[in-house]
């Protein structure tokens, strides 16, 4: 297994939480004052990933060249823990021609062959895509292992189980992640699921299944490289969910409402300040540090919209381009 | 309804309210009456097709589903058979994907398949549409595709009124009815603002005929023939085309099945050009089926070869310029009018 790096893991929690925060400030500066979803520089529905950065860096530290990851409608966190090109991934947010995908796919759609990486809008739709990635891998003999994630309103549709029935029929190179925000939407947990932890549904599979508490980041990283170590030595799939926390709305103009009481301690349980102390505490982090390593983050996001902004829009006749290959 | 009403009438509401209240009336009305769905409970829809009815009627006649639609859409059947009325709720039409087997090859076949004696008298309501950057797996309307499978009612509302008179239509329907809302149409606060999409409507409980056809504006040059919120852009087009003279007559089909294919043919008997407009795939759904229509039933009155604007056979693309590019709209439609009349 890997080693754990404390610092780089925060430095990359930051450099996600730095990134979704623009998003966030860019996506709602040109809607106002009257609140339209499709105007602005960044239209469209917009799902960012702030709290649920410990999963990404968790997992994304024993991920190598080659290896994949399908990715739900909240995607950026993996997204830039798994290398994408930030700046082409926010061109793409902003819909122009130098984007991953020449602004045809959008937020939720990032395509990245070169990383293997892809994301949906469709819910559980990446966990039976990862399985046949792994089966490529197993087949031309390499050691690459494919992630799927989702969200733990996922592990209700007919692909999740599918998929890890085929997986683990199939001894598949395949580690399913589970991000457990507490909510699909408006729906909590409780009223979606029959089960308190889906990790326990993997009994029903054959295959192992943890759950890990706390969207702690080292938890995660040990619980992740089980996982992958299993995947890598030709043993199968593993199952992980990964108790993590939705800090903003499912989508942004979500006003929450039905989050109740729970939505005001939010802050609270926001990981990146949490794991900023501990380190601190531990010595492996200084207050100048927790600045300068923001700042760096900063520099390179503002790069990237920078180059989002000043790239051009595609040209409207190329909707009728890229159907057939 | 005629247009003086909706000028006059002091109550006026969204589309989207408008379906809420078709759906509250029914279900004082008849205990069998509940909704299920993603998000149909406190949240009221994702697109408010529910809003205020978890508050009136709680969480047995309310229900928030998990994210398994064909788990609750096939229930929706079970219980349909069993004689209760659900009106169910899948978030997207674009999510048909993970359900379908349920929709087409169960909810559409079984009274077929029971010879008439099985009766599934359900609601499937859906949102559609695209026009505000949503991408390819949230922007398609797919009315067609539903259309084209024999079986279930397709029932595509452009305005308020129609909507709850549709909306208790469906509910009061012995068959499996697939109701689909254009997201465009409901008046939502946090899309662009669409004053077509706030409209009279009455308090009280009233149906609008599933399978008639209704003329959105009188004209007499050309037909334009569609669907849902490409009504309100041929509604803008005709107040363009005025100015110049050109009396276009816009035709709201307000259902694909039935289709009222005698309006079809009545409104070209009289105007001689047919032009189609649809925000679905072009090949193989309503612009072709409404086109066939009336070469079949009005051939001889035709004077210019029909025409139509849909989107051209590519996924909905997210930027904003290729997504307008692929859209119809109210500039399309005026230069498809005059290129019909200098045909």
């Amino acid at each position: 297994m890997n080693q754990f790096n404390r610092l780089d893991s925060y430095k990359e929690m930051v450099r996600i939480r730095q990134y979704e925060s623009r998003i966030l400030q860019e996506y709602h500066a040109d809607k106002q004052p009257a609140w339209d979803i499709g105007a602005g520089l960044i239209p469209g529905e917009m799902h960012l990933a702030a709290g649920q950065e410990p999963a990404a860096v968790g997992v994304c530290a024993h991920l190598k060249k080659g290896d994949a990851i399908t990715a739900p409608h909240r995607p950026h966190h993996f997204a830039l823990a798994h290398g994408v090109d930030m700046k082409a991934m926010t061109a793409e947010i902003y819909g122009r021609d130098s984007g991953l995908c020449r602004g045809k796919g959008g937020h939720m759609h990032l395509f990245d062959p070169e990383n293997h990486f892809s994301c949906s809008g469709i819910i559980a739709q990446g966990y039976p895509v990862a399985c046949g990635q792994a089966f490529a891998f197993k087949r031309r003999s390499t050691d690459n292992v494919a992630v799927a994630v989702a969200g733990e309103g996922a592990a209700n549709q007919g692909a999740f189980h599918e998929a890890l029935n085929l997986a683990a029929l199939w001894s598949l190179p395949v580690i399913f992640v589970i991000e457990d925000n507490d909510w699909a939407i408006s729906v909590p947990k409780s009223h979606s699921t029959a089960t308190a932890s889906n990790a326990d549904r993997a009994a029903g599979y054959g295959i192992p299944g943890v759950r890990v508490e706390n969207n702690d980041v080292e938890a995660i990283f040990e619980a992740a490289g089980a996982a992958v170590d299993r995947a890598r030595a030709g043993e199968g799939p593993s199952l992980i969910e990964i108790h993590t926390l939705r800090l903003w709305g499912h989508f942004e103009g979500d006003a929450q409402a039905y989050r109740g009481a729970e939505l005001e301690t939010v802050d609270e349980r926001d990981p990146i300040p949490r794991y900023a102390k501990s380190l601190v505490d531990l010595g492996e982090l200084t207050e100048d540090q927790i600045v300068t390593i923001a700042a760096a983050a900063d520099a390179e996001v503002d790069a990237a919209i920078q180059f989002a902004v000043s790239s051009p829009e595609p040209k409207p006749q190329d909707a009728l381009l890229h159907v057939f290959a | 309804m005629t247009v003086t009403d909706t000028e006059t009438a002091a109550r006026r509401i969204t589309t989207a309210k408008a379906m809420a209240e078709g759906i509250g009336l029914e279900m004082r009305r008849d205990p069998d009456v509940f909704v299920m769905g993603e998000d149909v409970g406190a949240y009221g829809g994702i697109f408010g097709s529910t809003t205020d009815l978890f508050g009136e009627f709680g969480a047995d006649r309310v229900i928030d589903t998990p994210i398994s639609e064909t788990g609750f859409i096939g229930a929706g059947i079970g219980a349909a058979v069993e004689g209760m009325r659900p009106v169910v709720e899948l978030m997207f039409v674009d999510f048909y994907g993970v359900c379908m087997d349920q929709i087409d090859n169960n909810m559409a076949k079984i009274h077929y398949f029971s010879g008439g004696n099985v009766k599934v008298p359900m609601v499937l309501m859906t949102a559609a549409g695209g026009g505000y950057s949503d991408a390819g797996q949230h922007s398609q309307t797919l009315w067609g595709t539903f259309a084209h499978l024999p079986g279930m009612k397709v029932v595509v509302p452009s305005n308020p009124y129609d909507a709850k008179g549709l909306m208790i239509s469906a509910i009061r329907d012995d068959n499996p009815v697939l109701y689909i809302f254009h997201k465009g149409v409901l008046g939502l606060g946090w899309m662009t603002n669409n004053p077509r999409a706030t409209g009279h409507v009455p308090e009280d409980p009233y149906t609008v005929p599933i399978g008639k056809a209704a003329i959105a504006r009188e004209g007499t040059d050309v037909t334009v023939a569609t669907i849902s919120l490409s009504v309100h852009r041929a509604l803008d087009a005709a107040d363009e085309l005025e100015k110049e003279g050109i009396s276009i007559e816009v035709l709201d089909l307000r259902s694909l099945v039935p289709l009222d294919r005698e309006a079809i043919l009545d409104s070209v008997r009289k105007t001689h050009r047919l032009l189609v407009v649809d925000e679905d795939y072009q090949s193989f759904g309503m612009t072709g089926e409404v086109i066939t229509t009336a070469v079949e039933g009005a051939f001889d009155y035709l004077d210019a070869p029909p025409a139509r604007i849909a989107i051209p056979d590519v996924p909905i693309p997210y930027s904003r310029v290729l997504e307008q590019f692929v859209l119809p709209d109210a500039d399309k439609i005026v230069a498809g009018v005059k290129s019909l009349l200098t045909a």
